[in-house]
């Protein structure tokens, strides 16, 4: 079987799920060529463990994100099962090269089996999906739901020129306010929810996670109430699916929705006044308390580990 | 011009999902719902209709409840509809860009608006995959779009923050949730919407042959419950919450 991995990069890098998504391909067997657009992250990508051809796909098409451009570009160099990260751009390029293929797509698997057997969560991790292909199709992949390959390997590495004409310009780039790091990539989160009063409040979420090197996320509610905390920060149905090692939740009720975003964390912390309040129903560790008394105390702890 | 909005019914996001036979039980979901980001899509499709792009159509695949949604639709200002009846749980993603692409060009549209990701595929398959057969630029991530010329100007959010971006018809837009009120209807709205004709086509009426779908499911599960987890009263239980994520959990 040939499998096709599109190189997922993080500006200039190759982002950190390129190397799961080969420790996926890896599982099912067969020969691995990885797809780098624009070239980005091609000398690492040649050292994942199980690769045997990196293309390096060079050209004015990738100086920014257009996926009609980018997948004409790639499509031609996909042979077999193409694998992407289910990050939004990631789901972007599956979806349009597996138009170009004539194929199916399907999206953000958690598992493969045997004979590519994929397991998905759908109706928002409310239930889970499991199926099969009866032929070649595109699949993305989850963050963090899979092994990453080691990084002794040797592939060949072919470069390309390639040309495809861009419809979508940018015309400004506005980067993010603040540089803590985004929940989508944190293996840890705390989040803060409308308990926690008034958006100056999140400074003592922040110094927790600068503690652990965590990421701050948001309840839906915080982020409508409050224009300080932006909507890059919400976990939920409308907001971030994330599933981290350790998600801490702050004056989070525990929505449905803000639940179908973050119940797939590993370990779930809730920290609620309400001995009631639902979220106590998905945490592994409930603490009954004002965030007031417990963040001192909480920051205090894992500055000593 | 004509511009089209794709709309999905779901259900709603606070709606229990049983699992039957190894299917979700559609039958006892208890209200559906207008896909969440779909309703931002909608805002926007109905900005852009009224700072003059064009007519707008509201576009709909799915079984015959779905109809509901489109008067919703109509309510708030969509010009026409259109209901393409069909069974759509079972198809794979192919399958419905085909049968949606042709509701597309049947309406004549050039402008595509939808939402990101459906609420209960959650693929976010739909917007590029049409987008690739219509032959229309891609724009993913959209929370804002207006006309800008010829052309359509958009704030879409970039792994490194937001970009401003500009493409000409045919595009379609993906949208992801926005920082714009979604408007309700009134009732001189919902008499309107009444009186208006829901066009209803079969995917053979358009022409479109789904074929096979290439994937097969085998099963849907509710998820694994998980073990009811410990709680401690008080903030003087953090120490002992903090050396258990370290011992227990192993994660800090
Ligand atoms: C279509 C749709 C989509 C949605 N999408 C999302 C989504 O993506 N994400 C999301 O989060 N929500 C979403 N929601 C909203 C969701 O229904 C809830 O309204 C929201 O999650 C509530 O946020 P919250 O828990 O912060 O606030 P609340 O429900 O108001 O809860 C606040 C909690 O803080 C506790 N508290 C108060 N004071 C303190 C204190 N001093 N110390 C400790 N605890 C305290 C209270 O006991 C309470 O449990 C969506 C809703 C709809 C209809
Ligand atoms: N059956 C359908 N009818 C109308 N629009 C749809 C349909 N399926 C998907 N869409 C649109 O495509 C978006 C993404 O859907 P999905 O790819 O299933 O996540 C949805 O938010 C809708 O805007």
């Amino acid at each position: 079987m040939n499998i096709t991995i599109i190189a997922e990069t993080s500006g200039n890098q190759l982002h950190s799920v390129t190397s799961q998504l080969a420790g996926a391909a890896g599982s099912l067997g067969g020969t691995i060529t990885l797809l780098c657009p624009g070239g980005v992250g091609e000398s690492e990508a040649s050292k994942i463990s199980g690769v045997s051809k990196v293309v390096s796909l060079k050209g004015d098409c990738f100086s920014s994100f257009d996926s009609g451009a980018w997948s004409a570009a790639m499509t031609p160099h996909c042979e077999g099962v193409v694998i992407a990260s289910s990050s939004p751009t990631g789901r972007e390029l599956a979806s349009q090269i597996a138009s170009k293929l004539g194929v199916p797509v399907v999206q953000d698997l958690t598992e493969i089996g045997q004979d590519l057997k994929m397991t998905r969560s759908i109706y928002s991790g409310k239930a889970i999906e499991t199926s099969t292909a009866s032929g070649s199709c595109v699949i993305t992949l989850r963050q963090n739901s899979f092994e990453s390959a080691g990084s002794d390997g040797n592939a060949e590495l072919i470069t390309v020129d390639s040309t495809s004409e861009v419809s979508v310009a940018v015309k400004e780039a506005m980067a993010k306010a603040g540089e803590r790091l985004d929940v989508s990539e944190a293996d840890i989160i705390i989040s803060g929810g409308r308990g926690m009063g008034d958006p100056a409040n999140f400074s003592h979420l922040n110094e927790v996670a600068d503690v652990i090197g965590a990421a701050v996320g948001a309840s839906r509610a915080a982020v409508d109430s409050w224009d300080e905390i932006p909507h890059s920060m919400q976990v939920g149905q409308t907001g971030k699916t994330v599933n981290p090692s350790l998600y801490i939740a702050v004056g989070i009720s525990g929505a449905i929705q803000h639940l179908a975003g973050m119940r797939s964390s590993k370990y779930i912390v809730a920290i609620n006044k309400d001995p009631d309040a639902p979220i106590f129903g998905v945490a592994d560790y409930g603490i009954v308390a004002t965030w007031e008394e417990a963040l001192p105390s909480l920051k205090e702890e894992l500055a000593k580990l | 011009m004509t511009i089209a909005v794709l709309l999905k019914q779901v259900p709603d996001t606070t709606a229990k999902i049983a699992v039957s036979e190894g299917r979700v039980d559609q039958g006892s979901v208890s209200k559906w719902s207008t896909s969440p980001y779909d309703e931002y899509a909608l805002e926007y499709a109905l900005q852009l209709k009224e700072s003059g792009a064009g007519d707008l159509v509201a576009i709909t695949c799915g079984p015959s409840r779905s109809s509901k949604m489109l008067t919703d639709a109509a309510a708030v200002g969509v010009d026409s509809m259109l209901h393409v009846e069909a069974d759509t749980s079972e198809m794979d993603s192919k399958q419905i860009q085909s049968i949606l692409a042709a509701a597309i060009k049947h309406c004549g549209a050039d402008v595509v608006l939808c939402g990101k990701q459906a609420a209960d595929t959650n693929s976010g398959s739909t917007g590029p995959g049409v987008a690739s057969l219509i032959g229309a630029a891609c724009v993913g991530m959209v929370s804002e779009v207006s006309m800008d010329g010829d052309g359509f100007s958009a704030l879409r959010g970039s792994p490194s923050g937001n970009e401003r971006v500009v493409v000409s018809k045919p595009c379609l837009f993906a949208f992801d949730k926005a920082a714009t009120e979604l408007r309700r209807p009134n009732v001189k709205g919902i008499m309107m919407a009444k009186k208006k004709v829901i066009e209803k086509v079969s995917p053979g009426d358009l022409g479109v042959d789904i074929g096979e779908s290439g994937i097969k499911i085998h099963a849907h599960d509710s998820p694994p419950e998980k073990p009811p987890g410990q709680k401690f009263e008080g903030a003087e239980s953090v120490p002992t919450v903090v050396a258990k994520l370290r011992e227990e959990a192993n994660v800090i």
